[in-house]
């Protein structure tokens, strides 16, 4: 075991991948020279050389469609946007070439590749650097999105990124890469669309991901001390989504909530929260709750950026009314 | 360029670097949270493209706001406040330091998104031509931006229309750590308007005298119906891509330097105008003086803002209707 940063995981991951496979590169604005703006990727350039570590111009829509295309090719790209808010300007190449040739082709070319962007809210930066957009990537059908938690989940999640045979978006919160924790030493890997109990409980499960498993672990600590127990289940992926965990966590606990960042209407919550409902109706002993962001934009102030997120006392709040939820007799 | 203009977007130039190098002061002190992307070796090419602009004109601006604001006449202490995020700010402290629009002096919008004003500029110059109105846009972009789709698709759209929009592309030598020469593939980014049919011009941007002329024969141009013009000022950024960029591994502090003390715009504006015998050392000072105590008030007037309250946190998603 060694403790590394959430950062620098992601970076040692590609790093073996790149000396397992020599198809592995890296491209992107500033991944090489600077080690991405997040120091994600340093010492890449040093050790693989400028073939296989890109500095790209500043054009997000060549740098999607070209590892969409060299991905065509055989290539398996790790590709990176320096914020998911610019992903925008590749979106065709994403969504109407990256996710379908496989489908089109009927099984003949297939895109395996890998998109990195950080994404989520954080103070001063305005809304162009702050949306979160998990939800419009796991509408695609074709593309996998990953959204880690810990140091230990980003790498494994990112080797079998790496080596997975689709298009995957591989989303990285901005506030979690100085975050630090013990990651297994030597190869590993964790399959992509297996869920993970970050915290065992009977009383409610808190269905979550990326930096809200977070917030949920707080808040569960909360709870503990009055006397509620708080199941933490940390999604890891949206695309696959793991039904039987969120199924079994939420058959015993019998109480559910899905927590998430981004702007709570049409997100990832809606998906969740059907899911549960349709096949534990019987079983719940309150409604399933979504705990989001605002409908709106993160500003530039500390403080609304703050508000506009979910927080550790509103998702404790959100416990204790689902605890204390009296059905009909 | 005649002397009393000269002399009136020389001290443009005096109020864009000193508002800079106060918003280092402040930021330092931690009260700027966001990038800040200083205009710090850049201000020759904002006094000289907005003097012959109009409130009624329309400027997109980049992430590197600061300089087209004041040069467009944008007041210190509510660009202080949007800096601080706080209330009184030209945005309420929403849109922060990158996203400063404002409209009533002509400058419609900052973008943090890379690229992101060139299209825009290029639709504005498509209503002022719909209106026929006489008014101008302009796009301002980085040469890193200069590598993005949306500007040829741009350049083209407004030739074949014959819009009045003026692309000036800033062209500092860097995009965060990317040199252009390793980015772009020609040495003058101008020459590609050749292939779009308008013209390109390239000009010394640390040089306040060319890149005026150049720009007022552009605007001139655009308001006469004969359409676009794309203008490339070489300059360089003289601090790092934001405060805060542990710039050295991709440049050299001699090269700094070097620009720092011989190319300074502001500098050779001054030698200009104390040649022409129309500033004195004392005039000088006295502006710079008065600039300052301009700033102080600025940072007074943030200082007292508020954060926006809760209130504001949904209100401007939709506009009322
Ligand atoms: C579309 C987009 N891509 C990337 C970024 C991140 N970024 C901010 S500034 C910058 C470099 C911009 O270079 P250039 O256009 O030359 O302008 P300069 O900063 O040199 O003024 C980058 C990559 C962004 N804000 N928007």
């Amino acid at each position: 075991m060694a403790e590394l940063t959430y950062g620098k995981a992601i970076g040692r991951a590609i790093a073996e991948e790149m000396r397992r496979d020599p198809d592995v590169f890296v491209m992107g604005e500033n991944v090489g020279t600077t080690g991405n703006i997040f120091k994600v990727l340093e010492g890449l350039l040093a050790e693989f050389g400028e073939e296989r570590v890109r500095d790209t111009p500043l054009a997000e829509e060549i740098i999607i469609n070209a590892a969409v295309g060299s991905a065509m090719a055989g290539l398996r790209p790790v590709a990176e946007i320096m914020y998911v808010d610019f992903t925008t300007f590749g979106l065709d190449a994403l969504l109407n070439q990256a996710s379908k040739s496989w489908f089109n082709s009927a099984g003949r070319v297939n895109c395996p590749m890998v998109l990195r962007c950080p994404q989520g809210a954080g103070p001063g930066r305005g809304s162009h650097h702050t949306n979160s957009l998990e939800a419009w990537f796991a509408h695609v059908p074709g593309l996998k999105v990953v959204l880690p938690a810990t140091p230990a989940d980003a790498k494994g999640l990112m080797v079998s990124a790496i080596r997975d045979d689709n298009p995957v978006v591989f989303l990285e919160h901005k506030q979690l890469y100085f975050t630090k924790g013990e990651v297994p030493d030597g190869e590993y890997s964790i399959p992509l669309g297996k869920a993970d109990v970050k915290r065992a409980g009977k009383d409610l499960t808190i269905v979550c991901y990326s930096i809200t498993v977070h917030t949920a672990l707080k808040a569960a600590e909360l709870l503990r001390k009055e006397g509620i127990e708080a199941e933490v289940l940390d999604l890891r992926c949206l695309m696959p989504l793991d039904r039987e965990a969120v199924l079994a966590s939420v058959a015993k606990t019998r109480r559910a909530m899905v927590l998430y960042e981004a702007p709570v209407h049409y997100g990832a919550g809606g998906e969740i929260v059907t899911l549960i409902q349709q096949e534990l109706f019987r079983d719940l002993r309150a409604p399933v709750r979504r705990i989001g962001g605002l409908h709106t934009h993160i500003a530039y102030a500390p403080n609304l950026c703050a508000a506009a997120v979910p927080t550790v006392e509103q998702v404790a709040a959100a416990a204790r009314d689902l605890v204390g939820y009296k059905r009909k007799a | 360029m005649e002397d009393a203009k000269l002399l009136r977007q020389y001290e443009v130039m005096l109020r864009e670097r000193y508002f800079v190098l106060e918003q280092c002061t402040q930021n330092a002190k931690g009260k700027i949270h966001g990038y800040l992307h200083c205009y710090t070796g850049e201000e020759a090419i904002a006094a000289g493209i907005c003097a012959d602009l109009t409130p009624k004109d329309t400027v997109f601006s980049t992430h590197r706001a600061e300089g087209h604001l004041v040069s467009m006449g944008a007041r210190f202490d509510r660009m202080m406040a949007e800096s601080f995020g706080r209330v009184d700010g030209y945005g309420k402290g929403l849109g922060g330091v990158m996203h400063m629009s404002v409209p009533e002096i002509g400058l419609v919008h900052s973008n943090g998104v890379v690229g992101g004003g060139i299209g825009l500029a290029v639709g504005a110059a498509l209503a002022h031509r719909y209106r026929k109105d006489g008014r101008v846009a302009v796009a301002f972009f980085g040469d890193g931006a200069s590598s993005h789709g949306v500007l040829y698709e741009g350049m083209n759209l407004a030739s074949v229309w014959k819009l009045p929009v003026i692309f000036v592309l800033e062209n500092n030598g860097f995009a965060i750590s990317s040199p252009a020469s390793k980015m772009i593939s020609v040495a003058d980014v101008a020459r590609r308007a050749d292939g779009f049919s308008l013209p390109g011009i390239t000009v010394d941007g640390n040089d306040l005298v060319a890149v005026y002329e150049a720009a007022s024969a552009a605007i001139r141009r655009a308001r006469t119906g004969e359409g676009p013009t794309f203008l490339e000022c070489k300059t360089y950024r003289t601090r790092g891509h934001n405060e805060g960029d542990p710039q050295w591994y991709y440049r050299t502090r001699e090269e700094v330097k070097d620009w720092e003390q011989n190319r300074d715009p502001v500098k050779r504006c001054k030698a200009l105008l104390i040649s022409k015998g129309l500033l004195t050392e004392e005039k000088d000072k006295a502006m710079i003086d008065a600039i300052k105590k301009e700033l102080a008030e600025a940072v007074a007037f943030a200082d007292a803002s508020l954060y926006p309250g809760e209130e504001y946190l949904e209100k401007y998603v939709w506009k009322e209707q």
